[in-house]
């Protein structure tokens, strides 16, 4: 790894109006390296990354690739420089099968193929509809198509984030793998194993700024956090929820579902929702949770089974019947539930002018004090507050909650709420949805994240081809144990054998 | 992300650019102003109190039916059916004033717009039809039920009532009365834009229209509201238009449909939806009010003039947009 370096960027800043997104950010990958790049939220990572591949054009900076300063003004020019970005946001274009996709942007047919079966996506026809392809499988798609048009310098931001388990241990394979043919990886990610496990050396922004490029080495994360955080280090360990004053099962049942289905994805769930309580949601990548979800919020009907919210059967036609009992939906996918040019306040508002009755007059005052007093629970950074498209991703995931907290919903359904989103601002959602249970809200609560569960939840619900295999106390449901319950895997029989049979019995069953 | 001072270091024309994007208003006035400057250049004392009045009275009906493409483009959608929608309305107060009196008449013209409006908002907002074809569609059906309803009438002749005449043509101490119905409305549009809750939903269904289901709003609602106030908009711009013009004809309004997109889009409102205001709106139908003038006095072939017409919007809507977009 010595030698001119693949790409040096020096001195590169980009301002929004008034407002500096990067002020001054150096990037120098080396050949044969994966890069982290480092930050809080709105450190100015995201941004960096689309200067370097063309999505946007920098106020200031010079940009070398192979020591030549390249034209990379637009994504074609920095595909040809070899920059080559695989963005948070699927981009392949929903309304074209996969294979016009990758005509679309020239890229080799038979490489794809190989490279999708090999990070572990055997079974993908070719016509499919992107849209009708989950999520999580057109990322791995994207990376594919990234990897097969031989890039020197792949951009990977936040890769991992919306991924199951399984398929992020493929896509972290392969992307080592990549390194080590000489070529170049710049790793955008907020998850500290996967960076130690993967990358060579990190750079870290902080407001703007690079700030530090440290070599990645044992215990070398708290040096990380420190440049990130700058001045305030203080390293928090999320405020344990104590359920001691509550005994399990004391608040009132809220939403009781019954043998749920929806679709040929949800088969038969059941499972009570409670005041005052978190419940986790745990399932592997398109398990069905999407489509339980969406029934509970009134997105789409049920095809069986009942919903019960507060001891009355209901039966939703339009997100609106959820609304009005109180039951909120907070998509993973921020650009579903904001509309991007539109203020803070209006996205915050915007539930308070559905109804027709209230499509009349707003009481600007009434209304300001409210949305305020949700943006200060929140904590949300309103600098660049005239358009929700100028906000960070952590700052834009908190208004998507701050609307509900606003309309005082009395159940949240947030999914995966922390996708792709800094320590900091994660804490800060932990703490919240706690705080809301606490004031006997409700939240159904799915993450992709197994750590979670033990961070925020009372107790997890873990679906598994389209039903609930299994419902584990907080206490037992750490990493280890969802995984197996995620696989379908039947629960060890400690609670019931007793402490020490567990080890006992597993040398007799052996032979 | 944080706020930087750069006022001291950057370069004018950057300064000059934030300018201009905080506030889209200021270059179109300057434009406005520029029309006017060459004007008077060309053809010198023309503008005088009389020049202006005249050209606020020819300005506001353009201005009206702006108001219909704003508030629909606000959605993402249009309304080419503002064009018919008025029309009928003036063809239909000429011929009933014969045997009613007036406020009947008004009230009879008004049906068929109100019919075009609600037709519209259950094509898009329940079929899901798109703005463009749905709106085209009525629009030629209602000028076919206008062919029909004419041959009714013929034989009655046509009488436009005093009162739009009044209120289309009359000037008082300087101001054309016409003023007396735009001021109210305009202010209506604006007051429902910035302060009302239908306003903030048309901005965010044009937005985006997921988020707005997911938070409780029902699209055909608003739709509907939306297409039924245009058409109702358009139809009492058709009254005062039959004031202005008071010659009856089956196309009276029709020429001012595309200039009515036209200076709503100069006038800053995003076509595609989310993005607009009725201000920006106003002072484009003025720009082009003026710019029709002042191809008038250059003594063009009809030809080149409409060449040099649609050339000119071209040009400014393209270089608006690149003044106040900040990318």
């Amino acid at each position: 790894m010595t030698g001119q370096p693949l790409l040096e960027a020096t001195g590169v800043a980009k301002r929004y109006g008034a407002v500096a997104a990067l002020k001054n950010a150096s990037l120098t990958v080396l050949p044969g390296e994966v890069h982290a790049l480092m930050g809080a939220n709105g450190a100015g990572k995201s941004t960096l990354v689309k200067i370097l591949t063309g999505a946007i054009s920098s106020n200031a900076g010079r940009i070398l690739v192979r020591g030549q300063e390249r034209d990379i003004r637009s994504p074609a020019k920095a595909r040809l420089a070899g920059l080559v970005p695989v963005y948070q946001e699927p981009s392949l274009i929903p309304d074209l099968d996969v294979l016009s996709n990758l005509r679309l942007t020239q890229t080799p047919v038979e490489p794809f193929r190989e490279w999708i079966r090999e990070l572990g996506v055997p079974d993908l026809d070719l016509r499919d509809m992107a849209r009708d392809v989950p999520l999580a499988i057109q990322r791995v798609l994207d990376l594919a198509r990234a990897l097969a048009v031989e890039p020197d310098v792949m951009l990977l931001d936040e890769m991992t984030a919306a991924l199951p388990a399984n398929l992020a241990e493929r896509v972290l394979d392969v992307v080592k793998r990549q390194s080590q043919t000489g070529r170049s990886v710049i790793f955008i990610s907020h998850r500290f194993v996967e960076i130690a496990a993967l990358c060579d050396r990190a750079t870290v922004l902080r407001d703007g700024e690079t700030v530090g490029v440290v070599d990645i080495e044992p215990g070398i994360e708290e040096r990380i956090v420190e440049l990130m955080l700058g001045a305030k280090v203080e390293k928090k360990r999320v405020a344990r929820k104590q359920t001691e004053g509550e005994a399990e099962g004391s608040g009132k049942t809220r939403v009781a579902v019954r043998n749920l289905k929806v679709g040929t994805k949800l088969h038969d769930v059941s499972f009570d929702l409670k005041d005052g309580e978190v419940a986790g949601v745990v399932a592997l990548e398109g398990q069905g949770q999407d489509e339980l979800f969406a029934a509970l919020a009134g997105s789409i009907a049920p095809d069986g089974g009942t919903i019960e919210v507060d001891g009355k059967q209901v039966s939703f036609h339009h997100p609106v019947d959820a609304v009005e009992m109180g039951i909120a939906y907070v998509p993973g996918d921020r650009t579903e539930a904001l509309a991007m040019q539109q203020s803070v306040r209006e996205n915050i508002a915007l539930p308070f002018s559905a109804a027709f009755r209230n499509w009349g007059p707003i009481r600007m005052a009434r209304e300001g004090a409210t949305v305020q007093n949700a943006i200060e629970r929140l904590q949300i950074d309103t600098r660049a507050q005239r358009e929700v498209q100028r906000l960070s991703g952590g700052n834009q995931q908190k208004v998507t909650i701050a609307r509900w907290i606003a309309a005082d919903a009395r159940t949240l359904l947030c999914f995966d709420p922390t996708r792709g989103i800094d320590v900091g601002t994660k804490q800060e959602i932990y703490k919240l949805l706690r705080q809301l249970a606490e004031q006997g809200k409700s939240v159904l609560f799915y993450t992709s994240e197994l750590e979670e569960v033990q961070l925020v939840c009372d107790r997890a619900i873990v679906i598994f081809g389209g039903k609930v295999v299994d419902i584990l106390p907080v206490e037992i449901a750490d990493e280890a144990a969802l995984t197996r319950a995620a696989y379908g895997l039947a629960r060890e029989s400690h609670d019931e054998v007793g402490v020490l049979a567990g080890p006992h019995a597993a040398p007799e069953a052996r032979p | 992300m944080s706020i930087t001072s750069t006022a001291e270091r950057a370069p004018l024309g950057q300064r000059m650019k934030r300018f201009m994007s905080d506030y889209p208003l200021v270059p179109l006035l300057i434009l406005l102003a520029i029309l006017i400057l060459v004007l008077q250049m060309l053809s010198p004392g023309i503008v005088n109190q009389r020049w202006i009045a005249n050209t606020v009275k020819f300005a506001i009906p353009l201005a009206l039916l702006a108001g219909c493409q704003t508030m629909t483009m606000l959605t993402g959608g249009i309304d080419l059916s503002v064009g018919t929608a008025a029309t009928m309305a003036a063809f239909i107060v000429a011929t009933q004033a014969v045997d009613n009196p007036a406020p009947v008449a008004m009230m009879i013209a008004l049906i068929p717009a109100v019919l075009i409006g609600f037709a519209n908002g259950i094509g898009v907002g329940v079929f899901r039809v798109h703005p463009l074809i749905m709106t085209l569609g009525t629009s030629l059906i209602g000028v076919g039920c206008l062919q029909v309803y004419q041959r009714t009438v013929i034989a009655s002749g046509a009488k436009v009532p005093d009162f739009l005449i009044w209120l289309g043509t009359g000037v008082t101490g300087g101001f054309p009365n016409a003023l007396l119905l735009f001021i109210p409305v305009a202010a209506l549009l604006l007051f429902i834009q910035k302060r009302t809750g239908f306003g903030r939903l048309l901005y965010a269904i044009g937005d985006n229209e997921r988020a707005t289901r997911l938070a409780g709003v029902k699209y055909w609602q608003v739709i509907l509201a939306l297409y039924m106030f245009s058409s109702v908009l358009a139809g009492i711009m058709g009254l005062l238009y039959m004031g202005l013009i008071r010659a009856p004809s089956l196309s009276l309004a029709e020429p001012l449909v595309l200039p009515s997109v036209a200076a709503a889009v100069i006038g800053g409102t995003s076509i595609f939806g989310g993005r607009g205001s009725y201000t920006g709106t106003i002072v484009g139908a003025l720009i082009l009010t003026v710019l029709t003038t002042l191809l008038t006095i250059l003594q063009m072939p009809e030809g080149a003039r409409r060449i040099l017409f649609g050339a000119i919007i071209l040009l400014v809507t393209a270089a608006y947009l690149r003044i106040i977009e900040d990318r």
